[in-house]
This record gives C-alpha cells, structure tokens and sequence, in this order.
C-alpha cells in the first residue's frame, strides 16, 4: 500500500492503494465513479476511457500512480450537476447508445478530439474511435450525433 | 362475432390481475410491471409509450420497473422479437382496463356521467362540471383489485397522440451522464468482489494447487472457493480479487484428458453423426425420412447448386458477464443481466437442489447481449461463491478471457442449395439443407433435457453434470432452421433440417439462430439464379411472392436505391436481400453499396433498410434495432470466426476476434412502412439475415465473386478471386 495523489474531476483526493493498481480500480472502487467501464482490461474496447490532461486515455491497465499529477477527468465529471456537456447533450439527442456500456468511453474520446479539433475530417473522427467497440451496432448514431456537433461548431 | 384476437393472451392467462402490470405510485407516477428486460433494444421506453397513451399520462410519467421473480410478471425470455407482442399487448390491454376503472369510480365521486369525463396528464375532469380529481387522488395507494379485461376497448389509432412519435428513450440521460446503474456497479454492504480461474477448455480437470500459493492467498485475506474444477476467489476488494485469480491460475494444474475434437469444422458439420429431418409447409421439422434429392426436373432451363458455411460466432457483449448473490439463511438472492428471471431461477433451483421458493432473482442491466450470452452461467457461478461464503454479498465478475472463450456461441453451419428455373424464369425446383448445432441452449424448464445442465458451472462441479445433448426442435422457425423455409412461392421445396453432433464448441441462442445463415444463403443463392435466368434481383423477388406487404418493402427500397444510384459509381456494387422474419415477424428488405478496395477489404459505402413491423410505438427505438442488427450482421459477415484448436478456444480477445470498427460503417437510411393498427410484428432481428444476403451480393455486384464462406475478409476475398 502506498499513498497517492490524485486530481479527479477538479477535486484533489488522498488514496491509499498498491501503487499498481489500474487506475480504473481506483476511480470505481476507492473514488465511486462508476462511469468508465471495465470491458476488457486489456485496451482493446475503450470503455474504460478517461481524460489525462485532455487526452482520451484508457485506464484499465496503467497504475494509478502514472496518473498523478496529472488532471483526470470521467465522464461524470463532464456535466455539471443536471446540465450534460454539449456532447453528452448531442448524443442523448441522437440517440447515439443502446445499451450506453462503450458510450461512457466514447463520449470522453469525442470530448477530447472536439476540444482539440472543431472541425475533424471523417478520417480523424474515425481515427480518434478506432479503438472503442460497440457491439450494439450505435456507430451511425454516434457519427450523426459528432457531425451535429461539428455542424454546430461545438 | 368474430373471435376477438386479444382473449388468450399468454401473458394475461398467466397474470391475470391489473395490480400485476400497473401501479399507481404515490409520487404521482405510474409505474409498469412486465416480465420483458431492456438490454438496450428500448423496450421499456416502448411499453412507456402505450401505457401513457392508453392513461393519458405524459410519456415523463411513466416509470418501468426492472423485472423480479415473485413480484413481476413471468414472461419466459425476453427472445425471439417478441416483447411487443407479449407485454405490448398485455399493457395496452391493462392500461386501458386501468382508465376505464379509474373513469367510473371517479363518476361517481364526481357525481357526474362516465361519458363526460376526459384525462389529460392523470388529471380526470368532467366536461359538464369542471369538477377534477388526479388518477393518484382517486386511487390514494389502494389496489385495483380487478382482472385485466381482455375485450377492453383500446384507443383506436387514429386517435393516438403519443405512440408513433419520436420520445428520449428511458434511461438515455443516465447513459450519457455515466450515471447508469449496471449491475457491474452493484455495491452493498460488507459485498466481496470475486474472480473465476477457468479451465483451458470444456474438457479440462483440475489435477491440482499449489499449497504454498493457497495459503498465501488465505493469508491475504482472499477466499478460495472449490468445488473439483470449479475455481474462484473472492475478496473485498476488486483489484485484490483480480490479482489472487492470476496468481491461483498459475498454481493450478489441470488435466487437459483429449482435449476438443480437431476436425475441419465444415467437413464435421455434413459428416458428423446427425439428425435429418425434412420441414414441412409452415416451417416445423417432421419425424419423417428425409426425401431424396432427385435429379432436376426435365424442364429444368437452369440448374445450380452451391453450399455456404459460416462459422461460429460470439455474441461479444462489451461488458463481460456478471453476476450478484447473497446466500443467508438457507435462501439465496440473486441479481442477473440475463434474458429470463424466472427460467433462469428454475435452473438454479434444480442445479442447487433448492425449493425454487426459496430462490429470488432480480433484473440488473449489463450490456447488449444478443442472446444467450455469459449472463445467466455468471449468475450460477456467483450463487456457487455465495453458497461457499454464506451471509455475504458477492459480485462475480468475468474477465473477458472468461467471455470470448466461454460463452455459448451462435452455432457454426453449413447451408447447402439447389435450384432449377424453367424457360421462363420460374423457380421449378429448390432444394435447401441446413446443418448446424443446436441453438437452444438456454437454461429454461420445460426444454427437453434438464435445465441445470445448461449452466456451464455444473460440469466442473465434484459432481458434474453431463453436458446436454439437445433433442432437435420441432416448432415452425426455430434452431438450425429458422427462415430455412423461403416465403417464395417455390412448388414444394425440399426443406431439411440437420442437427449435427459432435461438434467442438459449446453452443447456444445468438441473436436470430439459424436465419443468419439461411437468409444469407437462400438470398444469395437467388441472385445467382436470377443472373443465370437473365432476371433482375428485384424481378426474381417479385415474380415468386405473393405476398403484398413482402413486395412493397422490396418495391420501395428499389426505389430508394434507384434514385440514390446504388452501386453506379466507379468501383461499387450494390446488392439486395430480403426476409420475412420467422416468416411471421417484420418484413425487411435492404440495400447495401460496397467498395472492394485493393487492399481486399470490403468497405461499406451506403445501406437502405425498408421494413414493415406493422403498428409502431417507438419510430425511433425501432430504427436503432434495425441499424444496430444491420451494423452486427455486418460484422458478422465481414470479420468474425471463433477459432479453436485441441487446447482449447483461440479467440480470446478482441484482437484474436475482430469486430467491426467505426471506420466500416454505411451511412444508413431506413425507412419504416407506416401500419397504424396492425398488430405489432417482432423487428429486433429483422435485418440480420438479409443484410448477410445483401452484402453477398454487392460484392459480387461489385468485383465478379461470390462469396460462400464468411468471414469476408481479405484473405477470403482474395483466394476467391484465385480461384
Ligand atoms: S477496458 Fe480498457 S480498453 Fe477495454
Ligand atoms: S451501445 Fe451497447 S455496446 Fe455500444
């Protein structure tokens, strides 16, 4: 066990953990934010997708301690209270999820590519969720809803 | 009179009480009881939809209750396109039975005619007094007390004003906020977390365990729980849990006996032992020899004859299984992602040997699972932990090792075709035979063998149960040979049946059973005699339906594609299939333009759904079925195949089994045919079959070859146009 420092979603928190720890386990078990999923463990899906200093990153198997000092912020922390960021709002609106388990993951990427990049070509849309699966088949919806976004200069 | 159609509904014989499918709550609301499970097709918010507009009760209002045994409706699986059918029906029936209830007793209190009352939002108000009183006033938490009138008058379809509209569905905002609640996020007090460590295959034993590792483990405060091969740990916390279960997979050591059967699996699939049986009219096998395949009428212009083989596929749920149980007391509390509460409680009960009383299982949703998946063996494996550990939660969760090799797969085929067309283009003489393993695996009572046998724990049990071995299936469309019956008029099809044995890998329900691989082989195999016939694809489709509903969807989406210029362009192709699903459910035509690249991939330009699903709720949550079907049936035809050898499955992750990718996906555009009042007609698997048959044929529309064994990668592709 050791001590970690971690910022989260604007808040700073004091963790005890095995410094080896996946920080998924952390932002689930210790910190209860259950928005990034556990799908594979291995970064292959995308689920478990958070920010990293504005990057989508995913955080099924790099420990927790790699990630300090740095701003981590969860799909949780993308709305503020009641009010949904615009592309959580955008793909409530589409109805860009079935069953929502990859949405958390994807919804974090596309925050992170929007914010970077307003306007991204269909290549680097694509690019930016190549490695996040759904098996619901939501991918149209989840295209329609990011060019909306695009359209609207998000 | 004529009969009316609604007297003997499944759901309402079963259940017959109002108080069963509709609560007044308190809070001003109305909550919703149905047996039927949202894992993301959007039935609730459908069965939101006609219970407000059979209250009038805002759409906001409406709460739908997540499915438990003792306290919710019993309505076997939520499978097989049938939820509307079944609990659509069964709530409008008792939505309406509600109002007409609260409008009399709200007459009398009001002191005024039944007829002069109107509702809007819950509030009942009389047009002549303008006296009022709300649903929640008048019912103050009592009961209905009354039976669902199954002759109730429902709101004819021209008057409804919140069925056919485009509404948030259920649980949206919770999904985009990541505030969903999954099962995977259960927390309860004192809960342990468990792992499972999983034999290399189905036939593996453990031999033994390192004792140093296990009372290491002991020590760190990690339980381990074995019952012969059956292994797991568990712990408070999660990652410690994850951790202990690498560490005992490396201290055990297993038996690996003879391993799984190597064969090719096509070759197994035609010359295993089998049961053959022909189908008869309607589409249900008959116990009767198999008729011999004669030569080809003598007015036979054309004849052809071809054979396609599909492989296993996963269903791939993102979210590996789970499950939640506590033991106490003698009785056990369960929590599932599967498809069926009550069936999956009568499986545990006899595989535990409990009172099925005794017994209580609860919905909580994980992720899509198409079917059959790992849900209801993670839920046994957590009851097996609990049992060992009693008093106290456990949350077993699956890797997705655990997932990918162990789950039930959709069954390996092999579809084999002949068919003959007279001078004028007439289909004269078809032949059609299917082999494949069953698709029936699930853990459900009254299913031919024992339902405990289903549960993938109870053979690695100290007393294992055998592995079932499955009776073939003698209803219309179900198993292997689901949509083996064309809805073309072909004079007296020979239509067989074959349920193969012996096969590698365990199998069981995915997402549309044998259809996938008939439809794709039958509509594929249509083109080829049309070609051959000198007939267009849209000419030969027409020239041998009778049916007028199955012409318009393929008349429209014709249509469609004419005007979008599918497959015009330079380097494209476009092809069309169509089916019927079940030859009962909703009609589905689509189109689908490709571009084979020079890299041998098969790129998805463009794809056009036409369906009739007759009286839609919930346009919008029907259209994402139909998409989502047509983009997992995509990836079906274009990358997956379960591959195993002796020691065992090999696909074990998502790069050892490819999946479709944000890259390969077809602008859609669908269009749903417009049947007010219809009944409903199960669309949730509609476009599996036909998008398999469409892509086929757009590929060979697209670069001269056809296909016949999936996946269509571009290694197939490529030795395809070698030979
Ligand atoms: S869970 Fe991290 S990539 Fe799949
Ligand atoms: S919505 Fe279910 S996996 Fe993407």
């Amino acid at each position: 066990m050791s001590k970690l420092k971690l910022n989260v979603n604007g808040e700073t928190h004091e963790i005890n953990a095995d410094p080896d720890t996946p920080l998924i386990f952390v932002l689930r078990s210790q910190l209860k934010l259950t928005g990034p999923k556990l799908g594979c463990g291995q970064e292959q899906c995308g689920a478990c997708v958070v920010l990293a200093d504005g990057e989508a990153t995913n955080s099924c198997v790099r420990a927790a301690s790699e990630f300090e000092g740095q701003e981590i912020v969860t799909i949780e922390g993308l709305s503020d209270g009641e009010s949904l960021s615009p592309v959580q709002e955008a793909f409530r609106d589409e109805g860009a999820a079935q069953c929502g388990y990859c949405t958390s993951g994807i919804v974090v990427a596309t925050t992170a590519l929007l914010t970077k990049n307003t306007k991204p070509s269909p290549e680097e849309v694509h690019e930016a969720l190549h490695d996040h699966l759904c098996r619901c088949g939501s991918h149209r919806r989840v295209l329609t809803a990011i060019d909306r976004l695009i359209g609207e200069g998000a | 009179m004529p009969k009316n159609p609604n007297i003997g509904h499944p759901s309402i014989e079963a259940h017959p009480d109002l108080d069963q499918w509709i609560e007044i709550s308190k809070d001003e609301r109305i909550l919703l009881h149905t047996g039927k499970v949202d894992i993301g097709q959007r039935i609730s918010t459908a069965l939101a939809l006609i219970v407000a507009e059979e209250l009038d009760v805002d759409y906001d209002r409406i709460d739908v209750k997540r499915t438990e045994t003792d306290v919710d409706p019993n309505e076997g699986f939520t499978a097989g396109s049938m939820s509307m059918q079944h609990s659509g029906k069964a709530l409008r029936m008792a939505s309406a039975t509600a109002r007409r209830h609260m409008l009399a007793i709200a007459a009398e209190k009001l002191e005024v005619e039944a007829e002069s009352l109107e509702v809007e939002n819950g509030l009942i108000q009389s047009r002549e007094t303008n006296a009022s009183i709300t649903y929640w006033e008048l019912m103050s938490e009592q009961k209905f007390d009354i039976p669902v009138d199954e002759s109730v008058a429902v709101k004819a379809p021209e008057n409804h004003t919140k069925v056919g509209t485009h509404v948030q569905p259920k649980g949206m905002t919770e999904i985009v906020s990541g505030r969903m609640a999954y099962i995977h996020d259960m927390v309860l007090p004192d809960m342990l977390h468990a792992r499972l460590v999983r034999p290399p295959h189905y036939r593996a034993e453990l031999k033994s365990l390192d004792d140093g590792v296990v009372a290491r483990l002991a020590e760190s405060d990690v339980t381990i729980v074995r019952d012969g091969s059956f292994l797991a740990v568990a712990s408070a916390d999660e990652y410690a849990a994850v951790k202990a279960a690498e560490r005992l997979a490396n201290a055990a050591e297993w038996d690996l006996k003879e391993g799984l059967p190597t064969a090719e699996l096509f070759e197994a699939l035609t010359s295993n032992e089998r049961v053959s049986l022909p189908i008869a009219p309607g589409g249900a096998p008959v116990e009767e020899p198999v008729p011999a395949l004669d030569n080809p009428p003598e007015n036979a212009a054309v004849t052809l004859s071809a054979r396609f083989e599909k492989p296993y596929h996963m269903h791939g749920s993102i979210a590996p299984s789970a499950g939640c149980a506590i033991y106490k007391y003698d009785k056990l509390t369960v929590w599932t992602h599967n498809q069926g509460v009550y069936p999956l409680r009568a499986a545990m009960a006899e595989a535990l040997d409990m009172a099925i009383g005794d017994i209580h299982i609860a919905y909580s949703p994980g992720s899509g699972c198409y079917g059959h998946n790992g849900a209801d063996d993670a839920a046994f494996d957590a009851a097996l932990i609990a049992r060992a550990i009693p008093g106290q939660p456990v949350l077993l969760k699956w890797t997705r090792d655990d997932e990918h090799a162990w789950e039930p797969y959709g069954s390996a085929m092999v579809c084999e075709l002949r068919g003959s067309l007279d001078a004028d283009g007439k289909v004269i003489d078809w032949s059609h035979e299917s082999y494949g393993d069953t698709f029936m695996g699930r853990p459900a009572p009254g299913r031919s063998g024992s339902p405990a046998e289903k549960l993938l724990a109870t053979h690695f049990l100290e007393d294992p149960l055998p592995w079932p071995i499955m009776p073939p299936t003698m209803g219309p469309h179900v198993g292997v040979h689901r949509n083996l019956e064309p809805l073309y008029n072909f004079p007296e099809p020979r239509l067989v049946k074959n349920l193969v044995r012996g096969l590698p890998l365990r199998a069981s329900a995915l997402r549309t059973l044998g259809a996938f691989g008939n439809v794709t082989a039958l509509e594929s195999f249509v083109d080829e005699l049309a070609e051959a016939g000198g007939l267009s694809p849209v000419e030969i489709r027409l020239n041998h339906l009778d049916d007028e509903k199955a012409k318009d969807v393929i008349r429209t989406l014709d249509e469609k594609m004419t005007a979008a210029k599918a497959g015009e362009a330079d380097g494209l192709g476009a092809g069309i299939a169509f089916s019927k699903y079940k030859n009962a459910a909703a009609y589905c035509a689509i189109g689908i333009e490709v571009e084979v690249n020079d890299e041998a991939e098969v790129l998805l330009k463009r794809a056009w759904i036409v369906a009739d699903a007759g009286e839609v709720v919930d346009p919008d949550g029907l259209t994402a079925q139909l998409e989502g079907g047509l983009i997992q049936a995509a990836s079906w035809t274009l990358h997956e195949q379960v591959t195993f050898d002796g020691g065992g499955v090999t696909s074990r992750d998502w790069d050892s089994y490819p999946i479709i990718r944000f890259n390969n996906i077809p602008e859609v555009e669908t269009i749903l045919m417009h049947r007010p009042g219809e009944p409903f007609l199960g669309a949730g698997e509609a476009t599996a079959g036909p998008t398999g048959g469409a892509i086929t044929n757009a590929i060979y529309n697209a670069i001269g070859l056809r296909l016949r064994r999936m996946p269509y990668d571009p290694d197939a592709i490529r030795s395809a146009a070698m030979n």
